[in-house]
């Protein structure tokens, strides 16, 4: 069994990413410790939409090399992704409560898209587990792969139309802040530990959908 | 081009003839959305909202549940004794073969709204004679966005092992910015507003039915196994 | 292990070397053989063979993996032309059940471009003994009368090549009378003819050629005349007890 060094490194990164956040950061003047749930929230985000990203770029070059290779990825990507999706949508609302006074904001354009990412995406999962043929699969949810992709902006955009056309009141709604050199170091290595979660995950359901092909190729020639 | 929607235009002909004999996806659609109209009315409050406070969103929820009603049986009558292989081995290009499913699922859908927006103006006691010109403008462009992705999801689902369960959950996030854009569209009409303070939604609709009409009618033939 | 039988006119099928894949599995693998017009290949073997794939190939639904296959002179995949001058029966109808046969034939006669269809419908219709049974739903004639109906549609636009999976499953003797008949017909007007069958009585009385398909390959192939029934129901046999 080789032990891997890309799982170690990428934990002990987020480890001493939340630790440094948590212990080695001062304080946000006004809203205090619930700010630090950003060091988790941004990142986590970041990864999201990186993770859907690259699941549409990897079916689009799928649908025209047709290498199952770049399936395995986008199946693997799309899984990890909804994990961070779901970190997102949990860290927002805690967030949300103290400082803004409610667990769900609809005219905060990122968190409702956030949700809808993560509706389209377990609309992706559920039918790759619908179809028996592995080519078929492959097809099909590229094709989905793409089409969320596409429709990701035009969620966003009408999410934004609907909350500029009703102006809510909202209590305190912080304006991007400048942060203090010390809490954006902390946010950077934070999105690099994230990221770095992000390639071992993906890494590790790779090899998964590796060994899961070739169990189910060898069965497939016994029978 | 012509040939393309010569084709689309005979596999149209030949879904809605097979529509206008049984009949079945229509009425079920129909007095879905005649059902649908009379239990919101009392899913709310009267005095408290106002009818035409509460019509725009009832009827494009109501106008997309139904949609996939129809939209399921567009592919189920393909698959049924494999008739899609006869589709697929004739001249028709796969393109002609998407469009003129979504061009009959389009007049199914137009043809439940004909008779459910009416249907809602008499329900819910509103002036819609006033603003029917932009009114129907509203609903073709939502239609045309709904039975682009609705079409090719139905494609997709009916080869699925969930079949029609796949369809609603597959194809109504896609619905979302519809019902949003079409319902606010709607309500500044009914309250009276100029028609050009709905022009971003409008605008909305229109820049989402020109991407998924192309990227749906481009999507279709990787459905196809080949 | 296939040959190149086919002498004469210009073929109508020529298949070389052709490969299909499903992922791992090769469905067909590497088939040779060819056609002229009016000649009629036989295709036995057991299930899983590779014979559906094959022909799938050959109608435009399936693209090949390796090899070539050149329908009158198209490489496969061909787009419509190639398409157009195939017609295909199988053991599914591929028919609309709401429709009535008469409209099942005209509708699979548009799409192959045929603008004035109502003499060919009819023609297809009565060759297959279905024209008092054409205007009533498909759905309410028997499974045989059905297959009539499909295999009308399969030759209303007069194909140069006929793709047949199990045609004659699921009729009546008088319907497989019918059907051997209008084969015979069309390959006596030229048409090149494919029938996979289990049937060898069958197969055997319409072909000039004859193939054993297993594991997605010929496992014989020689022309009808040569062929000792005998011995190749004892080849079938093996290739049955064998497997696909």
């Amino acid at each position: 069994m080789k032990i891997s060094w890309l799982p170690a490194v990428a934990g002990l990164a987020v480890i001493g990413a939340v630790i440094r956040a948590a212990f080695f950061t001062p304080l946000e003047a006004k809203q205090g410790a619930a700010q630090k749930i950003f060091y988790i929230h941004v990142p986590a985000a970041w990864v999201a939409f990186l993770a859907f990203g690259l699941v549409a770029i990897a079916s689009g070059v799928f649908l025209w090399l047709r290498d199952p290779r770049l399936d395995r990825f986008a199946e693997s990507s799309a899984e990890v992704g909804v994990v961070f999706t779901t970190v997102v949508l949990i860290t927002g609302p805690l967030w949300a409560k103290p400082i803004w006074g409610t667990y769900w904001a609809w005219w905060d354009v990122r968190l409702v898209s956030t949700l809808f990412l993560w509706f389209i995406y377990v609309s992706y999962i559920v039918l790759r587990g619908a179809i028996d043929s592995p080519e078929m699969r492959a097809r099909y949810s590229a094709v989905l792969g793409i089409l969320g992709a596409l429709l990701i902006p035009f969620i966003h955009l009408s999410v934004y139309l609907f909350a500029t056309m009703h102006p809510m009141p909202i209590v305190g709604k912080p304006s991007a802040p400048s942060l203090p050199n010390e809490m954006l170091l902390t946010l950077f290595l934070s999105l690099i530990s994230f990221t770095l979660l992000y390639f071992s995950f993906v890494r590790s359901r790779y090899h998964y959908a590796v060994e899961r092909d070739t169990l189910i190729e060898a069965a497939n020639q016994h029978a | 081009m012509a040939d393309i929607l010569f084709g689309a235009w005979l596999i149209a002909r030949k879904d809605l003839a097979i529509e206008f004999r049984t009949r079945s996806a229509f009425l079920s659609a129909l007095v879905f959305a005649l059902l649908g109209l009379v239990i919101f009315y009392y899913a709310w409050d009267p005095t408290a909202v106002a009818a035409s406070d509460l019509a725009p969103g009832v009827l494009w929820v109501i106008f997309t549940f139904s949609g996939l009603l129809g939209l399921h049986r567009s592919f189920s009558v393909e698959t049924a004794d494999h008739a899609i292989d006869g589709l697929l081995a004739s001249p028709v290009s796969r393109e002609a073969i998407f469009l003129g499913k979504a061009i009959a699922n389009l007049i199914f859908v137009g043809a439940v709204q004909a008779i459910a927006i009416p249907a809602l103006a008499l329900f819910y006691n509103l002036p819609l004679g006033n603003v029917a010109g932009p009114l129907i403008a509203i609903a073709i462009l939502a239609a045309i966005g709904l039975v682009a992705v609705g079409t090719l999801f139905s494609a997709m689902a009916v080869n699925t092992r969930l079949a029609e369960l796949l369809l609603p959950m597959l194809a109504l996030p896609f619905f979302v910015p519809i019902v949003i854009a079409a319902s606010q569209a709607t309500s500044k009409l009914l309250s009276g507003r100029p028609v050009i303070e709905a022009g971003a939604w409008l605008k909305l609709l229109l820049a989402f039915d020109i991407v998924f009409v192309v990227a749906c009618t481009l999507a279709y033939p990787f459905t196809v196994e080949d | 292990m296939s040959s190149k039988i086919s002498t004469g006119a210009t073929p109508i099928v020529e298949v070389a070397d052709l490969t299909r894949e499903f992922g791992p599995t090769r469905a067909v693998a590497g088939v040779t053989f060819s056609l002229a017009p009016g000649e009629c290949l036989a295709l036995f073997g057991p299930n899983g063979a590779g014979k559906t794939t094959l022909l799938r190939v050959l109608a435009g639904l399936l693209k090949p993996t390796s090899g070539s296959a050149r329908i009158s002179g198209i490489a496969l995949p061909g787009g419509p032309l190639a398409r157009s001058r195939v017609g295909l029966i199988s053991h599914h109808t591929m028919l609309y059940e709401a429709l009535s046969a008469r409209e099942n034939v005209t509708f699979s006669a548009h799409l192959y471009g045929i603008r004035d269809a109502r003499a060919r419908v009819e023609d297809a219709l009565r060759r297959m003994s279905m024209l008092d049974r054409a205007g009533g739903p498909v759905r309410s004639l028997s499974r045989g009368m059905q297959q009539r109906v499909s295999i009308a549609r399969a030759m209303v636009h007069s194909p140069q090549l006929v793709l047949a999976d199990e045609p004659y499953s699921g009729l009546d003797e008088s319907g497989a009378r019918a059907l051997t008949l209008v084969l015979q017909e069309l390959r006596s007007a030229g048409t090149a003819i494919i029938v996979v069958t289990h049937n060898l009585i069958e197969g055997l009385s319409l072909a000039t050629h004859a193939a054993v398909m297993q594991r997605g390959r010929f496992v014989r192939h020689e022309a009808a005349s040569r062929i000792d029934a005998k011995s190749y129901a004892a080849t079938y046999r093996e290739a049955l007890a064998a497997g696909g």
